[in-house]
């Protein structure tokens, strides 16, 4: 190995092949696979993608950093699993474009999070943390109370199904109208948005205003959801692992 | 002097050529967009641009370089990217200690969108990871690359084609982040027209350094250069699958990474790590490797021993990627092959630790009294320790209580203070006075003070963040004698505080020290005499052209 060294460093293409070579194979041995093995990801029946509104929450969610401090991916530890719920399954993110496991929990994980608490405290908490829990070192988001921009939502929902998402083209188009209804109870619009996406999708005024449709109603709307998409993790009891 | 008389005319043509096109990119960026992120960032490309068109197209009549200067090495983009370098380093780890602040007092700074933690921190990440660390990693290279190949780098556009584009990447970037546009990948965050920048910058720094080397006077390619090889095609590589995305329309700062959940997961951590072993790895060993050597005026103790590393490190690296993932939803035979690696990468990340150690064997007495030489033996000795502690952390149990917790974050500030911005503040010390023509740097005291701030700063912040993380670990997975949990994650943060205040310590005094560096750098540039002898490597005779 030396000896073929020795020659490869005097040839500055043959360095450059043996680097690529070299450091190519670990990546396709452990990517490759990932792709091709069927029990990587089993997608349970019930799956179901974000909503339109949850997907804008979920963008308001990656433009504010919180996946920097939260995880969102319980680990099949015993400890997470007491103080979290059941663990993730592959599944649950297999629509997620990118994934937001995250690796720092500055604060909590909130894979499980959905229904956890209400709408109201989710929105007393984003707007000021320390009003609901003093010792909380979370930022303050009071600016979450402005009017939702739902001008790419459509192209956003377009993308995705794009990429294998399973949103159909009526999805697509009804983007704006099914984000409105999700945060209008009372509308038919509402009911267009059970029709689309499962009767079990939350239908709330969920910043307390059913009026006015704000980053607030999106980002509450997906934090609600989470670990909601589907109830497959909530099979596997505790027990089965380790 | 300003850069562009460094040019020859035609040369000037061509960067006059260049700054119009950016100039032209920008426009047609921003009108493009109409509003929002992009639009801003067209404006910048756009004001980059005039601003090229003025300087260039200003010194466009003055006299023309001699031409003895192909005679001596291209020094003057290295002294560009130098001074970004520092001027990043102020700025990554100014917001360093703004966002550490921020976690120990929530309050400090007023609650609006662009100064949220969340946006912030990633300003930090990539203002010292792809600022401090990518612009000394270009501009040593161009230094390093001429010195031991003995030639002059192979044109006079390229060099600063490649800083100004790395550049504008970088503010790209960070000005995005606050404006609240990322893909939110840890070290990816940018969005896809800059990651598309970024592959027309890297083609055109990877052509730039083989077409040099092409040129070289030596026959064999000294070890630094392999590790900056190493650098450029793996980042290169790694940078394209990573930010594979569909944009959501031409026209804005929004996509979708193609890939998805479990796929994005392990590429984004094979990315990820990655970009550690790579970008702030290989590019630095091959720093090292140059300018420890030089420095202490040894040869390096082993070549045979290189040779092992070097090839044990790109290999093994690649695999390792998955330890970020443990006991998540990805195939346990993924991550086993990633612990595996792990532990095995320590015996190439010793060798290359240890060779560099025992070059000074011999050169004590010089590291006892040279700050700069010392700044180079800790680099040497915090790479060890953090490649221990990184194989160490990679054990799935040893993860199961580290992951997600401040002792990784401690365990990246041990490798990123304590090696790679160590060598690099010891590579700075060496070449400053060697570009700008002088003997010495201007205050050789203020570089006692900062090895001792640096020090001093990182042993205070690795410290405070082992502690702060294992007992974040120790609490959330403690359980009483009724088999509850015991704390509260409440209780967790709260126990935080005092290892939070003691980090911003420690970082306010490692930034203090970088301050020092760069008004050192200063007053080295303006204040001191020029040598009377300069004291280079001599070029190898050029071939008449
Ligand atoms: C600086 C780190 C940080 C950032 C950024 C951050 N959080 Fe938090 N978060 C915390 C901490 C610490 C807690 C625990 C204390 C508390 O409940 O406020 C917390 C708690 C929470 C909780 C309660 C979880 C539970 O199970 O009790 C939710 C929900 C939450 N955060 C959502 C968000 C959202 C949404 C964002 C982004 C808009 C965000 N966080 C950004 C640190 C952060
Ligand atoms: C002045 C010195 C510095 C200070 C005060 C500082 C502070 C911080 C803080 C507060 C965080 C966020 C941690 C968290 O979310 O809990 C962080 C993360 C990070 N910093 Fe620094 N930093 C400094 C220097 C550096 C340097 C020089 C580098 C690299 C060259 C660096 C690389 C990183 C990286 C990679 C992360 C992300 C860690 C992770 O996700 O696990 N830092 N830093």
């Amino acid at each position: 190995m030396l000896k073929l060294h020795y020659n490869l460093e005097k040839l500055s293409m043959g360095l450059v092949a043996g680097i690529i070579v070299a450091a190519s194979i670990g990546g396709i041995v452990e990517i490759a696979p990932l792709f091709v093995i069927d029990e990587t990801v089993s997608m349970p029946e019930d799956m179901r993608p974000h909503t339109p509104l949850e997907l804008a929450g979920r963008e308001i969610y990656i433009r504010e950093g919180c996946y920097a401090c939260h995880s969102q991916m319980v680990r099949s530890l015993a400890d997470e699993l007491d103080r979290y719920g059941p663990y993730s399954l592959a599944a649950e993110s297999a629509y997620d474009h990118p994934m937001l496991w995250g690796s720092k929990r500055t604060g909590p994980d909130l894979a499980r999070l959905g229904e956890k608490y209400s709408d109201a405290w989710h929105s007393a908490h984003l707007i000021d943390p320390r009003s609901v829990v003093p010792a909380s070192i979370m930022p303050s988001y009071p600016w979450l109370v402005r009017p939702l921009d739902t001008q790419m939502l459509s192209a956003q929902l377009g993308t995705l199904a794009r990429l294998g998402v399973p949103y159909d083209p009526e999805m697509v188009s009804a983007a704006v109208a099914d984000a409105q209804g999700q945060s209008r109870p009372e509308s038919d619009a509402a009911d267009a948005v059970r029709d689309r996406y499962g009767a079990d999708v939350a239908v709330r005024a969920f910043d307390g205003d059913a009026s006015l449709l704000t980053e607030m109603d999106a980002l509450v709307a997906y934090l609600q959801s989470l670990g909601r998409l589907t109830d497959a993790a909530y099979g596997n009891l505790a027990g089965e692992i380790e | 002097m300003s850069p562009a008389s460094t040019l020859s005319r035609s040369e000037r043509q061509i960067g006059f050529g260049l700054a119009v096109a950016l100039a032209l990119l920008g426009l047609v960026m921003a009108a493009g967009a109409g509003h929002g992120v992009m639009a801003v960032h067209g404006t910048m490309a756009l004001a980059l641009g005039m601003l090229l068109v003025f300087r260039v197209g200003g010194a466009f009549y003055d006299p023309q370089p001699d031409a003895d200067r192909l005679n001596r090495y291209y020094d003057a983009p290295t002294r560009f990217g130098i001074t970004m370098t520092l001027i990043w380093a102020i700025i990554g780890m100014g917001v360093g200690v703004w966002v550490a602040a921020l976690l120990y007092w929530p309050e400090a700074t007023p609650a609006v969108p662009w100064t949220s933690f969340g946006r912030l921190r990633p300003v930090h990440t990539t203002g010292v990871i792809f600022g401090f660390g990518g612009n000394a990693l270009i501009a040593t290279s161009y230094y390093v690359l001429q010195r031991t190949s003995r030639t002059r780098l192979a044109d006079s556009i390229s060099p600063w084609f490649v800083l100004i584009g790395f550049n504008l990447f970088c503010a790209w970037a960070v000005t995005g982040y606050v404006m609240g546009s990322t893909q939110s990948k840890e070290y990816a965050e940018p969005e896809w027209y800059a990651d598309l920048w970024l592959v027309v910058v890297w083609v055109v720094y990877f052509t730039l350094y083989i077409r040099t080397l092409a040129r070289r006077h030596e026959p064999h390619i000294y070890v630094a250069n392999w590790y900056y090889m190493a650098f450029i095609l793996v980042v290169a590589m790694l940078h394209i699958v990573n930010n594979l995305a569909l944009p959501v329309s031409f026209g804005a700062a929004d996509s979708f990474t193609i890939w998805a959940g479990v796929q994005d997961a392990m590429i984004q951590w094979w990315y990820g790590h990655n970009a550690v072993a790579f970008f702030l790895t290989a590019g630095f060993l091959g720093m090292l490797y140059y300018f420890l050597p030089v420095r202490s005026g040894r040869p390096i103790w082993s070549y045979r021993l290189s040779i092992v590393s070097f090839w044990g490190i790109v290999f093994f690296y690649i695999w390792v990627g998955s330890h970020h993932l443990h006991y998540t939803a990805l195939p346990y035979w993924v991550q086993t092959l990633g612990m595996t690696f792990s532990v095995m990468l320590l015996v190439p990340s010793w060798a290359s630790a240890g060779n560099a150690i025992a070059t000074l064997n011999g050169a004590w007495h010089k590291v006892r009294d040279d700050a700069t030489l010392r700044f180079m033996f800790v680099a040497a000795v915090f790479y060890g320790l953090s490649t221990f502690e990184g194989s160490f952390l990679a054990i799935r149990p040893v993860n199961s209580l580290s992951h997600y917790t401040d002792w990784t974050v401690g365990h990246v500030h041990s490798g990123t203070l304590g090696w790679v911005a160590m060598i690099i503040f010891g590579a700075v010390y060496t070449l400053v006075p060697n570009i700008s023509g002088r003997d010495t740097m201007a205050w050789p005291r203020a570089i006692e003070w900062h090895f001792w701030l640096a020090v001093g700063g990182t042993l205070v912040y690795v410290i405070a963040l082992w502690n702060a993380g294992i007992t974040q670990g120790l609490m959330w997975r403690a359980y009483d004698e009724n088999g509850a949990l015991s704390y509260s994650f409440v209780e967790s943060v709260r126990a935080m505080a005092p290892y939070y205040l003691l980090r911003t310590l420690g970082g306010a005094m490692f930034l203090t020290g970088a301050i020092l560096c760069a008004l050192n750098c200063w007053a080295t540039y303006r204040l001191t005499p020029l040598a009377q002898t300069p004291r280079d490597r001599p070029l190898g005779l050029q071939p008449a052209e």
